[in-house]
């Protein structure tokens, strides 16, 4: 396939980008150099995506091992389930999309091909959430941790960066078995986590404490997490401790952690960037009700709602998913 | 075959006129955005402005109406091309336009059919408006209406299984009352359509599954309204599908046949620079 780009021929203004100059930004998709540095002693390794191998930066895996690499066009269902006919076959296969094409469309090609004959096939829905902003409710994924937790077999992983991703994608590679669901931003935020090639921060099923605390604890995912700090670090000023979990892994969901929060802390709020039926919340909320602790507790996210169009940016702001928005959210559910 | 055409070349020159307008109205839009689909949209220009400008049945006092042609944008990633054409016409004041993207505004990069005014179908996950457009026209079948759904698709659409299922369809109901527009720019996001995965050869697909199949150069403003006006009956067995043959980015000669623009956005010297090339484009 060719790689040419237009943009060495001309002289452009410094505020023009196109497509290659738009994958510079997104730093935190990390899976496509993740695979890349695996796939040598992976051979079973293989990728693919649906005419967004770009934009996902899967394409970094495909530029390396191009006879590993499928690009599948714009055919999501048949992707997937071509997926589940690789993993027959042995192989380790990635797939990548946006997560609405992924999760949500493909859902129950997912759930038969995938879950169910419990293959190992990794499943990487970017630009989840409403990260794509202005493009509106059809490129948003508010439900897809709702649908995918609902799915018997399935991890289901929203890490907090892209040294997060990295670390779980290697994990998933070496030593995990089954199919697993990763949910990414766009690739633009900012690190959570300190890339350290020596030192695994995050673990497949185990949360990180991130910030002790015993007024609150604040139980995030995916983009929430640096967004619940922030927010700790706002009420930390107004005489208020919030302890803050990175719950990246929703499923098998860390209930200890959990437990112990509720415990120490007597009031739980989560964050996602997600409809608040059926995600991180329903499933922290479910590990509560059937313990014998008393909590207070709180969901924060989408209200069962579909988002208004916007610019990203101001649409965290507005739904109060910024770390301004969450202190907010924190102190008035405290009273 | 020679087919009459009842139009005057003052329309003929409106129309491409208002084609011009649309791609300079794309520019401002997606400035205001700092991002946007100029690839996509360019390449319909002369699809939307035939179609608004002297094919579509519509009135913009009374968008609901019943009997009115529908259009949907299967490729719903070129509706800001759509967007300017639509307040023109009349269906909101123009100055609507200048919220584009903002937050709460009805226009963002995909259309949305409960916020905007002449919006038939809210879209943007490629591949659904072709089965939207089987359910419209057999509405209009069983409420004896003579309108017709126009729906407009990209060529990388047409990788999508459920266009094929949509098509098997209209041709099982003999659907004469529904037409298939492929804008076929050859590009995609990640690379040229037939050498990312390809979808040719495309009329002999259409055929095979009970089509009626024309093609048209879809930047020529006279043989696109040879190609509308000269349309079978409603009444008619077979489907229509239209093979535009078009060029992503038409108008900016930097952008054309580019799929690296597909999204993208234009500093100050470059709107510039475009805006005169389409300005001085015939």
């Amino acid at each position: 396939m060719k790689e040419v780009t237009k943009m060495t021929t001309h002289t452009f203004h410094k505020d023009t980008w196109e497509l290659y100059k738009s994958l510079e930004m997104s730093k935190q998709l990390t899976a496509g150099e993740t695979l890349s540095k695996l796939g040598k002693d992976y051979p079973e390794i293989v990728a693919m995506s649906s005419d967004l191998s770009k934009p996902t930066r899967l394409w970094d895996f495909g530029k390396e091992f191009p006879e590993r690499f499928f690009n599948f066009g714009l055919a999501e269902k048949n992707m997937v389930t071509a997926a589940a006919g690789l993993a027959s076959t042995g192989k380790i296969p990635f797939v990548s999309t946006y997560a609405s094409f992924l999760g949500v469309l493909a859902a129950e090609n997912i759930r038969t091909a995938v879950a169910y004959p419990n293959l190992n096939v990794r499943l990487i829905g970017t630009h989840t959430g409403i990260a794509m902003g202005f493009y509106g409710t059809s490129h948003h994924a508010t439900e897809d941790i709702s649908i995918t937790r609902a799915m018997a077999n399935m991890t289901v992983i929203s890490p907090a960066d892209g040294a997060a991703l990295a670390e779980m994608i290697e994990e998933s590679v070496k030593t995990y078995q089954g199919p697993i669901y990763f949910r990414v931003s766009r690739g633009r935020e900012e690190s959570v986590y300190e890339h350290n090639e020596n030192k695994v921060q995050n673990k497949i099923g185990k949360a990180n404490i991130l910030r002790e605390g015993n007024d609150l604890t604040i139980i995030a995912c995916g983009i929430e997490v640096n967004e619940a700090l922030k927010a700790a670090n706002q009420l930390k000023e107004q005489g208020i401790n919030a302890r803050v979990i990175d719950m990246h892994t929703i499923k098998p969901i860390d209930t200890e952690a959990i437990l112990n929060a509720a415990e120490d802390t007597g009031a739980v709020l989560t964050v996602e960037e997600h409809n608040v039926q059926g995600g991180l919340g329903s499933a922290v909320s479910e590990i509560l009700m059937e313990s014998d602790l008393n909590c207070k507790f709180k969901r924060h996210g989408f209200y069962d709602e579909y988002s208004l169009i916007g610019k990203p940016y101001h649409l965290y702001k507005h739904y109060k998913l910024d770390g301004e928005g969450i202190a907010s959210v924190a102190k008035e559910f405290l009273g | 075959m020679t087919n009459s055409v009842s139009i005057s070349q003052e329309k003929v020159e409106l129309i491409k006129e208002k084609a011009k307008m649309s791609r300079l109205e794309t520019i401002r839009l997606i400035s205001l955005a700092k991002s946007g689909h100029y690839g996509s949209s360019f390449s319909s220009s002369e699809i939307f402005s035939t179609l608004y400008y002297h094919i579509l049945n519509y009135d913009p006092q009374n968008p609901d109406w019943k009997s009115r042609d529908r259009f949907v944008m299967g490729k719903g990633h070129s509706a800001v091309g759509v967007y300017p054409i639509l307040a023109d016409v009349g269906f909101f004041p123009k100055e609507e336009l200048d919220t584009y993207t903002q937050v709460g505004s009805a226009f963002g990069d995909h259309p949305d059919m409960n916020k905007i005014k002449g919006i038939d179908f809210s879209s943007g996950s490629i591949g659904h408006g072709l089965s939207v457009g089987v359910g419209m026209s057999l509405g209009a079948r069983v409420d004896n209406e003579k309108y017709r759904s126009y729906i407009l698709m990209g060529d990388g659409e047409l990788q999508e299984g459920q266009v094929w299922e949509a098509a098997m369809s209209a041709g099982n109901f003999k659907l004469g009352n529904l037409v298939a527009i492929v804008d076929n720019n050859k590009v995609t996001v990640d690379g040229n359509t037939e050498e990312l995965m390809n979808i040719n050869p495309i009329r002999e697909k259409w055929e095979s599954f009970g089509w009626n199949v024309i093609d048209v150069d879809g930047h020529n403003v006279e043989s696109l309204i040879e190609t509308f006006e000269n349309l079978p009956s409603v009444d008619s067995d077979k489907p229509t599908a239209i093979l535009c043959d078009t060029v992503a980015g038409k108008g900016v000669s930097f952008m054309e046949n580019g799929y690296e623009w597909h999204v993208a956005n234009l500093g100050e010297d470059d709107i510039k620079r475009a805006i005169e090339e389409i300005e001085g484009g015939n």
